[in-house]
């Protein structure tokens, strides 16, 4: 019985080596043969209801490429490390894939905390990291490449969308707690005031991590919005806390035509856990929604769907970071010809390959990248609507022209500047008021 | 008929023949504003569409209703080919739009036409107008609401009609309401109805009249001004008041989610004295049983989904039970007497079972529905609370009084509190203690379950459910007197009400900072929390 067994994993082994199509002689050997990529995403605690999608999609991406013949004539190995929602456990983690697993490049993170939390990792160890998540901006690094939307790639031509089109004057910005939605709103309120929104037509409310309670802010939301003028919530809550709150709206009969809210961080996957009837009209700016009807995206689809292997799972706009983040490093490999962390932060400035909603994003000198902006109605289906786009695709301004202190700022990672927080006002690096 | 008077009647009754033609639906010869209306529904833009809605309705033709109702559905259609427009009716056949006859088209070869917010509020007043006249007393009743919201200057003589031909009492108030809110701003109306319209909104006196007052210009006439100064700050007074009763509800209904949390808590950390980790996991999967349950009734029984929640109620209360019983005999009982192990074994024990859950369900939450008779909300001297909610403080209170007869009028009630008391007593007057101490665990466990039951109707469900409730938990059954069932009630709904009562001026985040300060500097004050139970049994 035991050695029906050990013969068994050993023929399974055998194909799988086959099947990979690389010949097994020795360890070391097949060490050098493969390039690895590292994922550092959680795959447990309070995030992994996020961030296991992007896994699976970075194991994806890497397998289709693997089938298209590698990279550099050799084949790519996934490393996937499970910082457990932990922010100090993500800058362990990242130190182990780096130091210990010597991957070539990293994707990964989702909150801005875990971010900062692996940047000095990425510093010291001189590594890359791929971001996937749209965040607040105020950030230029080296090591980083972020592939997500800066404030002025969704928060903005939000607000403008709800302006214009809805005519609102009144604004509640409610956030969690926590850097993203207190810096995004910080920008917006600034933005809104330049608009000339006056102090008493602003409501911002902060709300703790996983608030589930969502009774008196909906009833304050209404009270607010019966003052006259049309009023709109523009919604920086996070995570798991975004159901209970559209439950409670629809309980307490907040429809859209009446206050509609705007969310940066309600995609697909957290409509999955919702009937969204009672939310239809309720909007979301991202730069990728899985209704776009475009081939790429109808190909990614397919090939996601086929790989998880389950036909109603969803794609969102983080998975479509990924995507182009992932292609943009392997057209870069290519380019330098080796994965050397220095010729390959070279070479991506200038990268540009094909987004999934028609175009192609390209990375900028300050290494966030182009990308188009989608406003899309909640359906009953689940999906979004597309009902505003924008006419071509924008340049990210990770320094807020909004903000003081970040107004002088640009990043220009090319030689010879090579700075992320050029003043130029003073003409030096370090950015400092 | 005089001629003196002949052409500036004429011109009247010219005028008024071109407004009911408008309303009586011509059938005119030549460019024919019916296929106009309904062509620009497959323009394909939302202004276009926009228009259309407003050209359709202009001419009153008699399919108008069903097309504008079946758009805000989404279900209106149009041919690419030959901008040919089609719509599904509530009874899901296809019709062709200006006839109303049925179609036999395929689906597929039809577009639909889309919607924006903006274009679903063009819907909202187009059909308030539609169906002031509808036979249906709660069509009409719905359609009198949406004129009242979407204070369309244009709908004023229709709404005039209708309050003429209405006499359901209940639906002429929201007209006359809905027709003063058109007066009201309307510079062209007298005085004396103005003010008349003031005072009908004065009346109503709720968020939504306030919003109408408003709408009074700066340039109208002073006394208008100050009536309708006074009657907002009179409503506002009002306001103010049902804004306390409201957060006292809002907190009776956190009070009671805290309750239902935290009361099989009191029993297996308050009767039995185990510091019980996983607690919130029971609730977890109490809840991940009526997803299940849920799934089930869907595949098998769709009939039966209203009843869904109280079929999933026992199996939550089995389920959750039977694991507890579980943890006990092969983990807690080896550990009595040593509450960090137990602290930690269970803590473990929860990591274990999240980790569980999300293998076998994957990450994401799980949609559980809601049973029709639980949707939407009430209002009770403007005090609004959603039906959900109201459900969850009944269901809070009925589990609160079934355990309390459980502990104190059955067998089993007698023997948990004998063994609790005193161990060897219990054992010694034949008392089986291992199987009790298993039953009771089962117990606490069980309705942790039905807990989570309740709680699928107002937060996610997901892996990381409970331990968003454990804190919470552990904070009701301390401050309210560990061991005292009527303690945790009365501490659950004072931690809600006073949470509400704090939010609206520190914020949700302060609010529940400053509650747990004083709820600490109580526990240092009175250790034994609100109600110590005394005697003996305490040194035990």
């Amino acid at each position: 019985m035991m050695k029906t067994g050990i013969k068994g994993l050993a023929g399974l082994a055998m194909a799988a080596g086959l099947m990979a199509g690389t010949v097994m002689s020795a360890s070391d050997a097949r060490a050098q043969e493969t390039i690895k990529v590292g994922i550092l995403h959680s795959l447990s605690g309070t995030m992994a209801i996020s961030e296991t999608t992007l896994k699976d999609v970075m194991l994806m991406l890497i397998e289709e490429q693997n089938k298209k013949g590698g990279l550099l004539g050799k084949q790519l190995e996934a490393v996937v490390v499970d910082p457990a929602s932990d922010w100090p456990l993500f800058a362990e983690r990242a130190r182990e894939l780096i130091s210990v697993q010597e991957v070539s490049a990293v994707f990964g993170c989702w909150t801005s905390v875990s971010r900062k939390s692996v940047l000095p990792v990425f510093e010291e160890l001189n590594s890359i990291l791929f971001y996937p998540v749209q965040y607040e901006g105020e950030e230029s690094q080296r090591n980083v490449f972020y592939t997500g939307a800066a404030p002025n790639q969704q928060a903005i031509p939000a607000v403008d969308y709800l302006m214009a089109e809805e005519g609102v004057e009144r604004w509640v910005l409610a956030g969690t707690d926590y850097v993203y939605p207190r810096t995004t709103n910080r920008i917006l309120e600034a933005y809104l005031k330049s608009k000339g929104v006056a102090d008493e037509d602003i409501m911002i409310n902060y709300t703790p991590f996983g608030h589930s309670d969502w009774q008196t802010i909906v009833s304050d939301i209404k009270s607010f919005g019966s003052a006259g003028k049309k009023t709109a919530v523009v919604s920086t809550i996070n995570g798991d806390a975004n159901v209970p709150f559209y439950l409670e709206l629809g309980n307490q009969g907040v429809s859209a035509t009446d206050i509609p809210v705007v969310a940066f961080s309600v995609g697909e996957e957290e409509l999955a856990g919702l009937d969204t009837a009672p939310l239809v009209g309720h909007l979301a700016a991202w730069n990728y929604f899985m209704s776009v009807d475009t081939p790429e995206n109808a190909q990614f689809i397919e090939t996601w769907q086929a790989f998880i292997g389950d036909e109603n799972r969803v794609t969102n706009d983080p998975m479509e970071a990924h995507y182009i983040g992932f292609n943009m490093w392997v057209k870069a490999v290519e380019k330098a010809g080796t994965t050397d962390t220095d010729a390959v932060i070279e070479a991506m400035i200038g990268v540009a390959v094909p987004n999934l909603t028609g175009g192609y994003s390209a990375m900028m000198p300050n290494h966030h990248i182009t990308k188009p902006v989608l406003i899309g109605e909640i359906q009953a289906d689940g999906q979004f609507d597309v009902v505003w786009e924008t006419a071509g695709l924008e340049v990210a301004q990770e320094w807020s022209p909004y903000l003081e202190g970040s107004r002088d700022l640009i990043a220009d990672w090319r030689k010879p500047l090579e700075c992320g927080n050029f003043n130029v006002k003073t003409g030096t690096c370090g950015g400092g008021s | 008929m005089t001629n003196g008077c002949g052409p500036k009647f004429m011109r009247i009754l010219r005028m008024a023949l071109i407004a009911i033609s408008f309303i009586a639906a011509p059938a005119a010869a030549g460019a024919d504003p019916i296929d106009d209306a309904l062509a620009r529904f497959a323009g394909g833009s939302f202004d276009d569409t926009q228009a259309g809605i407003e050209a359709l309705v202009a001419t009153g033709h008699e399919t108008a209703a069903d097309v504008i109702g079946a758009l805000g559905e989404g279900n209106l259609l149009f041919r690419q080919t030959d901008r040919a427009v089609f719509y599904r009716g509530p009874d899901g056949v296809l019709r062709e739009a200006r006839s109303g006859e049925p179609s036999d088209l395929a689906p597929a070869t039809l577009q639909s036409v889309r919607v924006n917010n903006r274009v679903r509020r063009a819907v909202q007043g187009a059909m308030g107008g539609l169906t002031l006249m509808s036979p249906d007393p709660a069509r009409r009743l719905s359609a009198a609401n949406a004129t009242f919201r979407s204070r369309d200057p244009a709908s004023l003589p229709l709404l005039e009609t209708a309050i003429a031909q209405e006499s359901v009492p209940r639906i002429r108030t929201v007209l006359v309401e809905a027709r003063a809110a058109l007066i009201l701003p309307l510079s062209a109306a007298p005085l004396e109805e103005r003010l008349a319209a003031a005072e009908v909104l004065a009346a109503r006196g709720d968020q939504a009249a306030m919003v109408a007052l408003r709408s009074v210009p700066t340039d109208a006439p002073e006394e208008l001004r100050a009536a309708a100064d006074s009657a907002i700050a009179t409503i506002e007074r009002r306001q103010t008041y049902i804004a306390v009763g409201q957060n006292i509800a809002f907190g009776i209904s956190l009070g009671s989610v805290l309750l239902l949390a935290a009361i099989g808590l009191a029993i297996t950390f308050g009767v039995m004295g185990v510091i019980n980790m996983a607690h919130g996991e029971m609730v977890m999967i109490g809840a991940y049983t009526t997803y299940v349950v849920q799934q089930v009734i869907r595949a098998y029984a769709p009939g039966l989904f209203d009843a869904s929640l109280l079929i999933a109620i026992p199996s939550a209360f089995i389920v959750a039970g039977a694991i507890g019983i579980a943890i006990e005999r092969g983990i807690i009982r080896w550990l009595y007497g040593r509450p960090l192990e137990t602290l930690l074994a269970t803590w473990g024990l929860s990591l274990v079972l999240q980790q569980a859950v999300r293998s076998i369900f994957g990450p994401t939450n799980k949609q559980v529905g809601t049973p029709s008779f639980m949707q939407g909300s009430v209002e009770i001297f403007g005090i609004g609370m959603t039906l959900n909610r109201v459900s969850i403080v009944l269901f809070a209170l009925t589990v609160f009084i079934l355990l309390l007869v459980i502990l104190h009028r059955t067998a089993l009630g007698l023997q948990v509190r004998a063994v609790t008391q005193n161990r060897r007593m219990a054992g010694s007057m034949g008392i089986r203690t291992g199987r009790v101490d298993a039953l009771t665990f089962g117990l606490g466990s069980g309705i942790a379950g039905i807990a989570g039951v309740a709680l699928t109707q107002i937060d996610n469900v997901s892996p990381n459910l409970g331990q968003g409730y454990i804190i919470d938990s552990f904070l009701v059954v301390v401050f309210g007197g560990v061991g005292s069932l009527w303690g945790t009630l009365i501490a659950a709904m004072s931690i809600g009400v006073a949470n509400k009562l704090l939010e609206p001026y520190a914020g949700a985040v302060l609010g529940k900072i400053i509650l747990l300060v004083v709820v600490i500097l109580f526990i240092q004050k009175r250790p034994r929390g609100l109600f110590a139970q005394k005697g003996r049994a305490v040194e035990a």
